[in-house]
């Protein structure tokens, strides 16, 4: 049987509600995911044993600006029974943006969700560490979102005093 | 204490300060010390920051920081062309520049549909494994000196140094190569090259085996780096890690061999794996890889065909300079991607390819036009970077050099 569509029918079995889109552009199977159901179809994937989504290679967003679900989250995981990669997208609809974190289920999303955090400013709920990854601490923005210039803001980002 | 409140203006750190003050001599040596390392430190390769918090000279537990070179690149590239970031993928992996190039325009080109002549793909497939031999040269030298073997840096920055010129000759450049172009690369590679090419690799496998004498009948060398920071199977695979470091855990993975691309399907080439996934089979690891790239390399030159180096695809493929100046068509063309980019359709792709630090990959989304809505870059050096705390707890403080060097991170490619 396909790989695409061992995945596609397993997921269906288990997870007919959860799942909104199904896309297939240039042989990368993606797939949308309600966002509370999100964690459960994770887990899943990684314990299923014909599956065994083992690597989750990433984690990012995408800010749609304009849109009314402003921001999806995506994930590509990887399963070397199958070799075999998958998409996961997970639109957030309300505000304050908020999402369950992956890092129980897989401890290499713990830096991919922080460097999301920093970039986009969607919280990941029960992340073990949740700090920004890139910018200072006490910087105030969101640089990835897209209302935030690319030439920067002025003065965001303090220099350190001199001391007297 | 309201000098130094004023400089530190984190809570926390005056918060410790004050408790400092009051230390006595019993608490100096009963307490658990925090240790800043980096980032300014020469064995951190690059801008790294670890806070180690140390008893004795054991490390409890190790917090990198990181951040210190972000240079917003991903940012950077939603308000550019396609096109317009090729010369910044060079400055991701600065040790591999030409690997960079080509995994870039490979996942451009999965987006926007266009495939290179075979011609152009060989060559790819050339300067991507010479830049690999290059990096993993950077890799066992600068290892083997935090180490404390400086010899070996300098043999292998020799040869190092003698890819660099081929570079030179090939893309006009020894770093900032920025040699392939989407639908194809740059240049042709002449004859005067592929011999320097040939050359190079009929004198290089001496040269790896005096680099084996000299470290491998070393004895401080082995029993410096037996057993330390190991990273087991299941570690590896749930932290991310690609690369030569997952390789050396036990797990054969390699991009080229389980999704390959170019033409990697038609050269044959071992993918070794270590069982140990100690810092010694990290660095023999690395050995052996640049072995099966002088296979693969001497493979390519024999089977590289005649032909174009460009795609013929006048909307998403910039024609010759020569057919610019001299036809009107071309030079509609030209000025059409220049200005309005190659318009990829809508939709988001995510390719990877087998860099020497890991796998790198591009998450793109296009909305349609010249510009992407959407660039993300999976780079191997951070991902291998989170797997130091795990590695570092219980180690003692002088094996923590020896670890970074062993996991080979670049900070250009880690920060973005």
């Amino acid at each position: 049987m396909d790989i695409k569509d061992l995945v596609l029918q397993t997921l269906k079995e288990n997870f007919t509600d959860s799942i909104i889109e199904i896309t297939d552009f240039r042989n990368d199977l993606s797939i949308t995911v309600k966002q509370e159901k999100l964690f459960e179809l994770a887990k899943f994937l990684k314990e299923n044993e014909n599956l065994l989504f083992e690597m989750c290679k990433d984690v990012t967003a995408i800010d749609w600006a304009t849109r009314k679900n402003r921001f999806t989250v995506v994930y590509h995981l990887y399963s070397f029974k199958l070799n075999f990669n998958l998409r996961l997208k997970s639109n957030l609809e309300t505000e304050p943006y908020q999402i369950q974190s992956v890092t129980p289920i897989w401890q290499s999303a713990n830096w991919y969700e922080r460097e999301t955090y920093d970039m986009y400013g969607i919280e990941f709920i029960n992340h073990p560490d949740l700090r920004r990854m890139y910018m200072p601490e006490g910087f105030e923005y969101h640089p990835l979102r897209k209302d935030f210039p690319v030439l920067g803001i002025p003065e965001s980002l303090p220099l350190p005093q001199k001391p007297e | 204490m309201d000098k130094i409140k004023k400089v530190y203006s984190d809570e926390k750190i005056y918060k410790k300060l004050l408790e400092d003050n009051n230390l006595t001599i019993e608490d100096a040596l009963e307490n658990e010390m925090v240790i800043n390392m980096g980032p300014q430190h020469p064995a951190t390769h690059g801008v790294l920051r670890l806070v180690l918090r140390l008893d004795g000279e054991t490390v409890i537990k190790v917090v990198p920081e990181l951040g210190y070179l972000h240079r917003g690149y991903e940012k950077m590239a939603e308000d550019m062309s396609f096109i317009e970031f090729i010369p910044h993928t060079d400055r991701l992996d600065y040790t591999a520049t030409m690997c960079n190039n080509v995994a870039y325009v490979l996942a451009v080109e999965k987006l926007a549909g266009v495939e290179a002549p075979p011609r152009a793909q060989w060559i790819r497939m050339i300067i991507a494994e010479l830049s690999r031999i290059a990096a993993h040269m950077i890799a066992i030298g600068t290892f083997a000196m935090d180490v404390g073997a400086v010899t070996m840096v300098m043999w292998t920055f020799r040869e190092r140094e003698r890819i660099q010129e081929i570079f030179d000759r090939i893309a006009g450049a020894r770093f900032t190569t920025s040699y392939t172009r989407i639908g194809g690369v740059a240049s042709d590679i002449d004859d005067e090259a592929l011999k320097m090419i040939k050359h190079f690799l009929d004198t290089f496998e001496p040269g790896l085996k005096d680099m084996d004498d000299l470290m491998l009948h070393n004895r401080i060398f082995i029993e410096r780096l037996e057993g330390i920071g190991v990273l087991t199977k299941e570690d590896a695979i749930s932290l991310g890690v690609t690369g030569p470091n997952l390789r050396a855990s036990g797990v054969e993975y390699d991009v080229r061999r389980a999704k390959p691309y170019l033409f990697y399907n038609q050269v044959d080439f071992k993918v070794p794996t270590y069982s140990e996934g100690d810092s010694l089979a990290r660095y023999f690891l690395r050995g052996d890889e640049v072995r099966e790239s002088v296979k693969i390399l001497y493979q390519c030159l024999e089977k590289i065909p005649n032909g174009e180096v460009l795609a013929n695809d006048p909307k998403k493929v910039l024609p010759h300079k020569t057919e610019i100046y001299t036809k009107m068509e071309e030079l509609i063309h030209d000025f059409m991607i220049i200005n309005h980019g190659i318009n990829p359709p809508v939709g988001d792709t995510f390719f990877s390819a087998e860099n020497p630090k890991g796998e790198l990959g591009f998450y793109i989304v296009s909305n349609g036009t010249g510009y992407p809505w959407k660039m993300k870059i999976r780079s191997p050096s951070f991902c291998n970077l989170q797997a130091i705390s795990k590695i570092c707890e219980g180690a003692m403080i002088s094996d923590v050099i020896a670890i970074i060097g062993s996991l080979d991170p670049v900070m250009g490619e880690a920060d973005k």
